[in-house]
């Protein structure tokens, strides 16, 4: 038996790296101070040497991977996407093969937190890293965000009942504001809850603009909450020491979208001429901010890619997953750690099952259950070291608890690369 | 083996100064003239033309959390300026934040071989390094900022200065850093309680420190350490109206010890009338005149679009202010800070017109080229793209003059610039652009052709119009093989890491780990770069 300390656990973008794993025999016996949402990352954990398939019969490596690459090579208009649960290793080569293939490239970020991306190029984002909340935050507002279900440790470690520096009795600390439709597990946490009508966000956040710029609002009360309630955040928010805002998908994928999130952004941006206030985006899957780090760094955009033109063009809407698919404009698809079948809508699902699609995830998901080749990979932070992203984008490295014979995702897709018939010579001519 | 035969060579750190010499190399390496076998070797005809040794940047963003950012937050910067994927070579887009290959790639067709990237906070450096992987041709290092530490000013505060030292070779080896990097001591943590420093003895909230203990405290530690290079300090009062007077203090704070002031331009105003800066590049270029320990950049304003970004958190957010439009801040707990504000900067805006022709002042007051390198704090004074141009104004006064004609009348009046006839020569230029930079960043196998030098080499068409001559290299050789023909990529190699390992006594690791849990949200064990995850590199070595 053997006991790993500090290892990070992936299933959600607050990258707990105080994991304890213990290992009997290579497979793992016993988890500490994993959450009941990350429990099912090391318990679950599929590590038995199951090979590729392709069209549901076993083959070897080698055939899948060019039977991968035939498929990708003939296509005309091939979509790679999913990205956000595999590591930094595994997307650089699944955006690499998208540039060497001239395909579209979209992170499932394009379903949870791309309009959090265009805010950002409008706006801007004033943020910090989560041990400044840790640390300094007196004010924390969650926005349309349940993390007590969604990132169950995010509380304890970072946010509403850490002990920091300048936060030495955590909770006692902190005031701590909930804004959602409905009561939540994070409500009942919170000093005071604003429950808003359903798509009054917009009008909500702005109204604290005009509050927080002394400017009187001539109504009683905005999206269902009085303006009494909302004067009183207002005051709080200029008069904390270090407050920050969490948002989530009530903001992203409710009416208005990115106009939500720029309106918190740019709310959060004004607050900072009166104390210090920043924003940080609740990122769901464990490396989702990491898919849109290295698209960004190797593209110049955090999703929604294009390189059919030779190189990179940036279209949401155009070159998103869901709409390139529904519109049937994919006609192969390689889908990296993500389970679009059981997420998507019906037409852009049906569209998968119609077109050659390629699967790496180290689990047998929905979306295998229809394509055509399958590879079961490793599993980055569990049998395969890696590096992810935590919600604040801070980078941290993934360790191996237990052994596999699985390839990992870079591996699988650098063999593909390898294995496009003009991929060689060029490489050759480079090095 | 390959010869460069019968160019005209400018070599400064050997004293040769545009002789006709043959360059041989071998193995990545300049070779010595007993060991030279013409036999078999590959020949490149370099008469008549100018040969250097590959271009030093010592000051640059290019990679990193910040620079990442700055990418994403401008899709309409890479719109226009994409390059398509060609047989091997990435495709990549950005002009004042281009992708990583990208930028290797433009590095390299401008005949620069070794790039700085200027500015990580520690707890993104695992980030900074996962772009250097992706960014081609290059050696390249990291600045870590350390100005802002929590750990670093406590122990000041508290006069414990060997821990100091100890735990910033510790930080240097955990992040797999360069050098140490100050940027506006005390300043950035003021930020996070709203405020800023203003003069060398404002007080750090909650520490009990001034930027002047931390300036000094750093410096001692880096000559301790005998780090390859000096610290390298973005001071306080950045852009403001009395940052020239605060960085001539700060000169005579550093008292004679060795450090690099960086993009000094930015930090040599004197208030004008209304809001307007006026140069005052004449007192703080005279400071550093006196000061012979001292080495700095220019940051040379470029006029056209640029993407500040610094880890001057309070800078940023003034900079907002005043501009309006988009920002980002990022506070790094227990570290630093950050902002980026993206600008334009333009001849018909009168603040603009005084940095460039303060930055012009600075090249041509500063007696001694060894002590001033050419860059554009890439990309907040200008994109590198255009270090062709900065050198061009450097040659060509009358180039100079007819630029100086077309900025604001109001940064024309009383303006020195007009004065100074000064022209750089090429050996001045193979000063400015290598040799200096290399030295002051103690990297001896760079940016010289002397026997065991990296065969780092640039060959240039000697032209008229220098901007022209400076862009389009005939052939650029990294580690002794042809990256570059005529202006374009033919190779791409991965280029070194470059990193210290300085030694400390380990009965500090048991007090870093207590502030990890008391202030960190990452582990210990988990914050560490091992060298595993580094690929090709090398570490330079210390001098204690």
């Amino acid at each position: 038996m053997s006991t790993h300390e500090h290892v990070t656990c992936t299933f959600c973008g607050c990258l707990c790296d105080d994991i304890s794993v213990e290992v009997e025999d290579g497979h793992i016996a016993a988890v500490k101070r994993v959450c009941a949402n990350g429990r099912g990352v090391f318990a679950e954990h599929c590590s038995d040497a199951r090979r590729p398939t392709v069209e549901g019969r076993e083959v070897d490596l080698e055939e899948a991977i060019a039977e991968a690459a035939r498929i990708l090579d003939q296509a005309d208009s091939p979509l790679i996407y999913g990205l956000s649960s595999s590591a930094t290793e595994g997307q650089r080569k699944a955006v690499e093969l998208a540039d060497v293939l001239g395909a579209v490239v979209d992170t499932t970020s394009s379903v949870c937190h791309g309009p959090t991306g265009l805010a950002l190029q409008e706006i801007g984002e004033p943020s910090c890293t989560l041990g400044e909340v840790r640390n300094r935050a007196d004010l924390i507002l969650f926005w349309g965000c349940n993390p007590s279900a969604s990132h169950v440790r995010h509380f304890g470690r970072y946010s509403v009942t850490a002990k920091g520096t300048l936060t030495p009795r955590g909770r006692q600390d902190r005031t701590v504001y909930v804004v959602d439709v409905r009561p939540t597990g994070t409500s009942k946490t919170a000093d005071h809850f604003l429950q808003l009508r359903v798509g009054s966000d917009y009008e909500v956040l702005s109204t604290l603009r005009l509050l927080v710029r002394g400017e009187s609002v001539p109504a009683e009360e905005v999206g269902g909450v009085s303006v009494a309630e909302l004067s009183e955040l207002a005051e709080r928010m200029k008069s904390c020491r270090f407050g920050v805002a969490f948002m989530g998908m009530g903001l992203t994928m409710s009416a208005g979208r990115n106009v939500n999130v720029a309106e918190l952004f740019s709310l959060v941006a004004e607050l900072n001429d009166h104390t210090r206030f920043s924003v940080i985006p609740m990122r769901g899957h464990g490396n989702v901010a990491g898919s849109d780090q290295v698209l960004t760094w190797l593209s110049g955009y955090p999703f929604a890619v294009s390189y059919a033109r030779g190189y990179p063009q940036f279209g949401p809407g155009e070159f998103t997953a869901v709409d390139m698919l529904a519109r049937g404009e994919a006609d192969a698809a390689l889908i990296l750690a993500s389970d679009p079948v059981a997420h998507f809508p019906r037409a852009a699902a049906e569209r998968l099952a119609a077109i050659p699609t390629i699967v790496l995830d180290p689990c047998e998901n929905l979306t295998a259950g229809v394509a055509r080749v399958v590879f079961p990979t490793a599993t980055y932070g569990v049998d395969a070291v890696g590096t992810a992203y935590r919600m604040d984008n801070v980078a941290i490295r993934l360790r191996a608890v237990v052994p596999t014979e699985r390839p990992t995702d870079e591996q699988v897709l650098e063999g593909i690369i390898q294995a496009l018939p003009e991929r060689a010579a060029q490489l050759e001519a480079v090095t | 083996m390959r010869g460069i035969l019968g160019g005209r060579v400018y070599d400064p750190a050997n004293g040769i100064d545009g002789e006709v010499r043959d360059i041989w190399m071998r193995d990545g390496r300049i070779v010595p003239a007993d060991e030279i076998d013409p036999e078999g070797a590959e020949t490149f005809d370099a008469t008549g033309l100018v040969v250097m040794p590959g271009g030093v940047d010592i000051h640059s963003h290019i990679v990193g959390a910040k620079v990442n950012v700055g990418r994403k937050l401008r899709p309409e910067d890479h719109r226009g300026s994409e390059r398509k994927r060609k047989g091997g070579y990435w495709s990549g887009s950005g002009y004042t934040v281009p992708t990583t290959h990208l930028t290797g790639y433009l590095y390299a067709e401008m005949g620069y071989t070794t790039v700085m990237e200027a500015a990580t906070a520690p707890l993104v450096a695992r980030h900074t390094h996962e772009e250097f992987a992706d960014l081609p041709v290059v050696d390249k290092g990291a600045f870590i900022t350390m100005g802002n530490n929590h750990f670093l000013m406590r122990a000041i505060k508290e006069g414990r200065r060997e821990e100091a030292r100890d735990y910033v070779a510790w930080l240097l080896r955990a992040t797999k850093g360069y050098a140490i990097k100050i940027v506006n001591p005390g300043g950035v943590e003021n930020w996070k309680w709203g405020g800023n420093v203003e003069e060398l003895d404002d007080e750090v909230i909650g520490f009990e420190v001034t930027p002047r203990q931390i300036l000094e405290t750093l410096g001692w530690i880096n000559d301790e350490l005998g780090l390859p290079h000096v610290p390298h300090i973005h001071g306080i009062n950045l852009g403001r109206g009395r940052s020239g007077r605060t960085t001539v203090e700060s000169i005579r704070a550093l008292n004679g010890r060795r450090a690099h002031l960086c993009h000094l331009q930015f930090l040599s105003y004197k208030a004008g009338a209304g809001a307007m800066h006026l140069s005052d590049a004449v007192s703080v270029a005279e400071a550093v005149n006196t000061a012979p320990n001292l080495t700095v950049d220019v940051g040379q304003l470029v006029f056209g679009p640029a993407t500040t970004m610094t880890s001057d958190g309070p800078l940023q957010h003034n900079l907002h202010n005043t501009m309006g439009g988009r920002w980002v801040n990022d506070d790094v707990e227990s570290e630093t800070g950050g902002g980026i504000v993206p600008v334009s900067y333009e001849p018909t805006n009168p603040i603009n017109s005084v940095m460039w022709l303060t930055g012009l002042e600075l090249f041509l007051l500063i007696d001694d080229p060894w002590r001033v390198y050419l860059t554009t704090d890439h990309p907040n004074a200008g994109v590198f793209v255009h270090y062709p141009q900065v050198i061009k104004l450097l040659m060509d006064s009358a180039y100079r003059a007819e630029t100086f004609e077309g900025i604001h009348r109001r940064a024309r009046k009383g303006a020195l610039l007009p004065e100074l006839k000064r022209e750089y020569s090429l050996y001045d230029i193979a000063i400015v652009t290598r040799a200096g930079p290399a030295r002051s960043l103690g990297l001896s196998r760079k940016g010289h052709l002397g026997p065991g030098a990296d065969a780092d080499v640039t060959v240039y068409e000697e032209k008229e119009d220098k901007e022209e001559m400076f862009a389009r290299p005939r052939y650029v050789f990294k580690d002794g093989g042809l990256v570059v023909r005529d202006g374009e990529l033919v190779a791409a190699p991965q280029g070194r890491t470059l990193h210290v390992a300085p030694s400390f006594d380990s009965a500090i690791e048991e007090r870093i780990r207590e502030h990890f849990r008391e202030a960190y949200t990452v582990s210990f064990e988990n914050y560490s770069v091992s060298e595993e995850e580094l690929g090709r590199n090398e570490t330079v070595p210390c001098d204690a």
